[in-house]
This record gives C-alpha cells, sequence and structure tokens, in this order.
C-alpha cells in the first residue's frame, strides 16, 4: 500500500471515528431525551463493557482460545472485589493479584 | 391522581435538574486532579498496549509520521489494530473502513449515553469532548456524573479532562516510545490480561442494583452467544439486551415499589 494510501485510511477512519463518538453528543446536545430512552441509557456502560470483555475472559488470545483458570479466575475476583469495595483501585490489584499468583501457582 | 414515584436513592439519578441547584465546593482544578489520579491506574492498559501499537505499526512498515497519525488521529486503540492488520494484509479499502470503523460503533452508545450530562455543553465542549471519548474516559466521567449528581457543568467536563489528560496523551506519548524503542515489556507477562481486569474493575463499583447487575449478566451471556458474528456487531446486540434487560428491572422495580407504597405497607 503507497504512503498516499495509508494516510488516507488513517484520515478517513479518523473523521469517521469522531463522527461516530460526536454523533448524539453533537446531534442532540441540550434536547431533552424521552424517560424511557434515560432508563435506557442507565444500563450502557454496564452493559457495553461486560459484553466487549466475556469473549476476552472466556477464550482468552493468549492461550490461543483455550478457557483458562488463571485468567477466569482473576476476572470473578476482579468483579467480587468492585463489587463488594466499590473501589476501582481495589479490584485491579485484587485480579492482578490472583492472575499472577495463579499463574505462578498452576505454571 | 397517581401517586408520586417515591424516591429510590439506590438508582442512579437523571441528569440534574435546572431547579437542583449544585452545590459540590470543590474547584474545577481539584475536580480535574481528582479524574488525573482516578485514571492513573488505568496506565495499566494504556503502555503496553500503546507501545504495541508503534511495535504493530513499525512491523507492518508504517513511517513514524503514520503511526503517530493514527494514535492522535483515529485515537482508538482496538480498530487501530485492525486496521494495520488490514493495511498489513493488502485488503480492499473499503473492508478496512467497515471493519475497522465497526470496531468502534459502541462509542454511538457512549455519545448516547452522555447527552443527559454533558449536553448542555457548548458545541466546541461536546466536540472536544467527542474527540477524547475512549472506554476508560467514558465510563470515569459517567461514574463520577452519577456519583455526584450535584456538580455543575463544569465541574463534569474537568472531570473528564482530567482522565482524558494520562489517558489520552499516555496513549500517543507511549505509542512514541514503542516505535523508538519497541516494547519494553517482558513478553512472559500477562498483560494481554490488563484490558479484561482493568474493564471489569471499572464496571464492577457500578453494579449498584440488580437491574445494573442483570443488564451486565444479560450482556455477557448474549455477547459470548453471538461470538461468531462479525466484530461489532455482536457486541451491539449483547449490549443492545443488556440494557433493555436493565430498564425492564426498573420499571418492574418501581412498579412493586409503588403497589406496596399504595398498599401501606
Amino acid at each position: 500500500m503507497s504512503d498516499a494510501t495509508i494516510w488516507f485510511v488513517i484520515i478517513v477512519l479518523g473523521i469517521g471515528t469522531f463522527l461516530i463518538r460526536f454523533s448524539f453528543l453533537g446531534a442532540l446536545g441540550n434536547r431533552p431525551l424521552p424517560p424511557v430512552v434515560l432508563r435506557l441509557l442507565r444500563y450502557t456502560p454496564v452493559a457495553v463493557l461486560p459484553a466487549l470483555v466475556a469473549p476476552l475472559v472466556v477464550w482468552p488470545q493468549a492461550t490461543g482460545g483455550e478457557t483458562d483458570p488463571a485468567r477466569l479466575s482473576a476476572a470473578i475476583v476482579t468483579v467480587l472485589v468492585g463489587v463488594v469495595a466499590r473501589s476501582m483501585m481495589a479490584a485491579i490489584a485484587a485480579g492482578a493479584i490472583t492472575l499472577v499468583g495463579m499463574l505462578q501457582f498452576l505454571g | 391522581m397517581a401517586p408520586p414515584i417515591p424516591h429510590r436513592p439506590e438508582i442512579a439519578p437523571d441528569a440534574p435538574s435546572a431547579a437542583r441547584k449544585p452545590v459540590d465546593p470543590r474547584s474545577t482544578r481539584q475536580i480535574f486532579t481528582a479524574g488525573l489520579i482516578q485514571a492513573a491506574p488505568l496506565m495499566l492498559v494504556i503502555v503496553p498496549f500503546a507501545m504495541l501499537f508503534g511495535v504493530v505499526g513499525s512491523d507492518a512498515g508504517l513511517s513514524l509520521a503514520q503511526i503517530m497519525g493514527f494514535s492522535t488521529l483515529v485515537l482508538a486503540g482496538a480498530s487501530q489494530f485492525t486496521a494495520v492488520q488490514l493495511i498489513n494484509d493488502n485488503v480492499p479499502l473499503v473492508l478496512i473502513f467497515i471493519s475497522a470503523l465497526a470496531v468502534n460503533l459502541r462509542m454511538a452508545m457512549y455519545s448516547a449515553s452522555l447527552v443527559p450530562w454533558y449536553g448542555q455543553a457548548g458545541l466546541r465542549d461536546r466536540a472536544l469532548m467527542s474527540f477524547l471519548l475512549v472506554d476508560q474516559t467514558y465510563v470515569l466521567g459517567l461514574a463520577f456524573s452519577e456519583a455526584n449528581p450535584d456538580t455543575t457543568l463544569r465541574q463534569r467536563l474537568a472531570y473528564f479532562h482530567g482522565t482524558a489528560l494520562p489517558i489520552c496523551l499516555g496513549w500517543v506519548v507511549f505509542t512514541y516510545v514503542g516505535v523508538a524503542v519497541g516494547n519494553l515489556i517482558p513478553e512472559s507477562w500477562p498483560l494481554d490480561f490488563a484490558l479484561p481486569i482493568t474493564f471489569l474493575a471499572m464496571i464492577a463499583p457500578m453494579l449498584r442494583t440488580s437491574a445494573h447487575r442483570l443488564a451486565a449478566l444479560t450482556a455477557v451471556v448474549v455477547a459470548l452467544l453471538l461470538v461468531w458474528m462479525p466484530s461489532g456487531l455482536g457486541l451491539l446486540i449483547a449490549s443492545g439486551a443488556g440494557m433493555a434487560v436493565g430498564a425492564w428491572v426498573e420499571t418492574r422495580a418501581e412498579r412493586s415499589h409503588a403497589v406496596r407504597s399504595e398498599a401501606g405497607t
């Protein structure tokens, strides 16, 4: 691929990604949303991010897609600690320690 | 006349109404710093992936300027990796655009869910915020707004930009480090899992109600069932299913609550 084509890809993806991000924030602005939409939108982060990571947790690329007890338990510990302690920091620390510990232990 | 819906503090409040006076006493500078500090642990995922992008881009034969162009103009990890991979495979341009942008479609949902909190901002603020909208800045910004509904728009923007500074600038800077010096992180480190751990850690504290938990559970199950779909599509369906279940559980909880209040218990 020529240099110019690669720059073309970068610019199109830059503009396209920006338009996706700007879509609703840009078009709706200050307009009030119907209550039912607000109610749905409240669950955006807790639906999108878990859906995004679920396949990575269950079928990690690092093990060639094989379910890995160390990674699976690290994910479960991260969620449990995060829910109970309500702290992102505590959840990251607990998940990382579980992952490293389990990999050592099983390794 | 219908009885007024009882106050349910465990449900995330809607965007502040004009009637509610913001009372958060912190200065915008303090709030900016708080955002910066709270985003700092997420460098655990930004640093290795940014360096990896620098390495992958170099290996694919991209120039330094092109690699930096990707990280500053596109500023979206997964779609950058997709694009470089497809450039390397000499795939037709249209397919590159579709595949790389499909990965980013979830950000339209992020954009919509920020409207109640940031919609009053001026066009330029909304544009800047959209440019800096990545998974991490989104979740932290929204979680801060929900936890601090008594903040002003200026305070919420300050927090968002506080998180964007390490996340977005870090992405650019460590992309450069990856190009300049290669991947500094030993391959034996299980950094593939930094992304799942940090994303789950961001979300777990938000699972306050059964509606939130069932929304997440539904999204996970549907995402696993639809993993065979082209990238991005299964995620959108799974997210939509999760959101619908969350809203449905919330409605049911509110109704049974109202019925019980009416019955006088």
